[in-house]
């Protein structure tokens, strides 16, 4: 069995559904763009102060944003049991969990390649000096992110509320990542000394290789049921 | 040759299947008959690896395809009671999606002549949430029997099927048969599909209360289902 | 279990004299530091009970043993329980000695979130009616969220770092022989308390099953 070819044809079916049904990311950016407009209105802060809080502002809707994509992941899954179908004809269930990751993870990045520039528009903010740590960042806070998301979407999706449950399970699981990611961005943004906020990266490293690895080993105990 | 040894399965503390043991072999088609509730759905889910027994072993060609479900996934082709195909994607992409899934060779000319059998043409590009429940069964055919399996799995196929469609499936599951597939169908009406069957096999709350070579006639067969199931 | 009751309720006796009146009182802090011994003892439980849902989890998937998967849903809402109180001894605590409820302390703080992940747990194990289902992807949560405790305690304490207060150093205390041995019999109280509820709870649970089961066989003698 081609191991490549079905993680590919897992990958390409998610993109064929989205581009058919376009449920996911126009969802994701219309919310993420809404939540923009709605913290300018809601706080209307001095430069100085607003670069000190936007790190958090901008993980707080990418979080929220990515719970919609996550939501939905697992919905077309679920519809007629593909799930146990798609389980059937995959040599392995952990070559699913990669796809589905793999497919979530481009979905989210696309939003962020667009809402991050609204983000610096509407907030009238210059992007970082250093944008390479700063896209790095973003890139692995929403590679953590959708690894574990899309194992607790997957768990979420065998229950009636699913859509209650996964920020409730997945919120708690996340606060390292989100402590790490913030203090990395805010680092970048005002121009901190590097050694005050590089060793988050480690925490942000953890946590992505373990979210990553262990829902890949647990996966097939998942579907096997 | 697919060999059922003892399975026993309880969902939440219920038995559902008792001590069944089976044996399908390529190029037999067997009919399983029972009541709604007997536990029939249970079982052909077991068989296709859909669930797990809590007891038993299953070998398929000599694995143990509990053990090493992914050396023997790929052998098997099953319609369950779900349809396992995609509503947003057409009848096209599925194909092609499963298609690639398994690998199949030369898939294009493959998936247009599962199509052509079970008469999909005019729907080809057309998205399954449009189509009828008997075209989604029609497609649910196509999409277990793309991969060429060995053995064939199908639980009350003809859910939502009309007389000719259901005609031509039972045509094409003789074709299969004579090609060497191995089939098990299960049911709970009696009719032409026990023309074609060499086996059948009745079950009754979860066991197997009779298995023996089909008879021919309706009349034989209704009496024969009567004596293991009050009120039929 | 006859003997375990009587023994969990001597400790306790015990443990509440110890701690009540044979502990002399802490010069700086008086009677308020009283309450050090019930937060510690029900951390260390929580804690224990929330590694205990881990290893059960782990035996679940291994073992497809219906055992493991409810003594993990025991171990989960005891836990629940004895973090709670952690979080409430430790506002009042914190209100005593620093004059707010909540601190965002790392001990507290880890505790608060550990009781949203399992909250989270055991409402997830609410939500699916099929018992295998119920089971294993529960087992998969309890793994997923155990595994967290570490990455979320030491980011924590980074995060602490980064905004120092002169809560961190108020907090401190010596701790004489006395209160050590007070401290201990505190959470081999604790302890004996959370095996006790335990045996409840399972035996609860097999009750729970044979009212179960003896409904089905009436059923089926109806069918």
């Amino acid at each position: 069995m081609n191991i490549v070819g079905q993680f590919l044809a897992i990958i390409r079916k998610d993109l064929q559904t989205e581009i058919r049904t376009k449920e996911i990311l126009s969802s994701m950016l219309l919310f993420a763009f809404l939540t923009v407009v709605i913290l300018n209105f809601a706080v209307d802060l001095k430069p100085r102060v607003l670069r000190e809080v936007f790190p958090g502002f901008l993980w707080v809707v990418f979080i929220f944003t990515g719970l919609l994509g996550l939501n939905r992941s697992f919905k077309n899954e679920q519809e007629n049991d593909c799930i146990y179908g798609l389980n059937l004809a995959a040599w392995e269930s952990s070559i699913i969990y990669l796809a589905k990751t793999c497919s979530n993870l481009f979905f989210m990045l696309i939003m962020e390649v667009i809402i991050v520039p609204i983000f610096f528009i509407f907030f009238d903010l210059n992007p970082p000096s250093l944008l390479g740590i700063f896209i790095l960042t973003i890139f692995l806070g929403t590679f953590g992110f959708t690894a574990v998301g899309t194992l607790i979407a997957a768990l979420t999706a065998n229950t009636k509320s699913n859509e209650i449950l996964l920020p409730v399970i997945l919120f708690p699981l996340i606060v390292p990542l989100i402590l790490g990611v913030v203090q990395v961005t805010k680092g970048v943004f005002l121009n901190l000394p590097l050694e005050s906020w590089s060793y988050w990266l480690k925490i942000i490293l953890i946590f992505d290789l373990m979210y990553f690895l262990v829902p890949a080993l647990l996966f097939t105990y998942l579907l096997e049921v | 040759m697919y060999e059922i040894r003892q399975i026993c399965k309880s969902i939440s503390q219920k038995k559902v299947l008792e001590q069944i043991n089976l044996t399908i072999a390529p190029g037999e088609l067997q009919i399983m008959l029972g009541p709604n509730g007997a536990g029939k759905s249970t079982l052909l889910k077991i068989l296709g690896l859909l669930q797990k027994p809590s007891q038993g072993q299953l070998f398929i060609n000599g694995i143990n395809a509990l053990k090493n479900p992914e050396k023997v996934k790929h052998l098997l082709g099953v319609v369950s009671h779900k349809t396992f195909i995609y509503e947003n994607l057409s009848v096209y992409e599925n194909l092609e999606f499963y298609g690639k899934m398994y690998g199949v060779n030369s898939l294009r000319k493959r998936i247009l002549e599962v199509i052509s059998l079970l008469g999909l043409e005019l729907y080809v590009h057309e998205r399954v949430a449009y189509l009828s429940r008997g075209f989604q069964q029609r497609l649910t055919i196509a999409r277990a029997i793309l991969h060429q399996p060995c053995y064939l799995l199908l639980d009350e196929p003809q859910t939502g099927l009309d007389q000719p469609a259901t005609h031509k499936l039972y045509q094409i599951l003789e074709q299969l048969k004579k090609q060497g597939t191995g089939i098990i169908v299960s049911t709970h009406i009696i009719d032409k599909i026990f023309q074609y069957s060499d086996r059948l096999v009745i079950l009754a709350r979860g066991s197997k209360v009779f298995e023996g070579v089909s008879p021919q006639e309706y009349s034989e067969i209704k009496e024969l289902y009567g004596s293991y199931i009050k009120g039929v | 279990m006859h003997w375990l009751n009587w023994i969990t309720l001597t400790v306790i006796i015990l443990a509440n004299y110890l701690v009540f009146i044979w502990v002399p009182l802490e010069k700086v802090m008086g009677a308020v530091q009283k309450i050090f011994y019930f937060h510690v003892a029900t951390a260390w439980v929580g804690f224990f009970a929330f590694f205990v849902v881990f290893i059960f989890s782990i035996f679940y998937l291994i073992t497809k043993n219906e055992r493991w998967d409810r003594y993990s849903a025991a171990s989960a809402e005891i836990g629940v329980v004895f973090i709670s109180i952690v979080i409430l001894t430790g506002a009042i605590w914190g209100r005593a000695f620093w004059g707010q409820w909540w601190t965002w302390d790392p001990r507290l703080t880890t505790s608060l979130v550990l009781w949203f992940i399992y909250i989270a747990y055991l409402l997830f194990r609410s939500a699916i009616e099929e018992r295998e289902k119920k089971a294993s992807l529960s087992a998969i949560l309890g793994i997923i969220g155990f595994l967290d405790v570490p990455v979320v305690w030491f980011s924590i304490r980074w995060w602490r770092t980064i905004h120092p207060n002169l809560m961190e150093t108020g907090g401190k205390m010596a701790i004489s022989p006395k209160m050590g041995v007070t401290l201990l019999l505190a959470i081999l109280a604790f302890t004996l308390l959370y095996i006790l509820l335990m045996t409840r709870i399972i035996s609860l649970q097999k009750l729970a099953d044979e009212i179960y089961r003896l409904k089905e066989e009436i059923r089926s003698h109806w069918i």
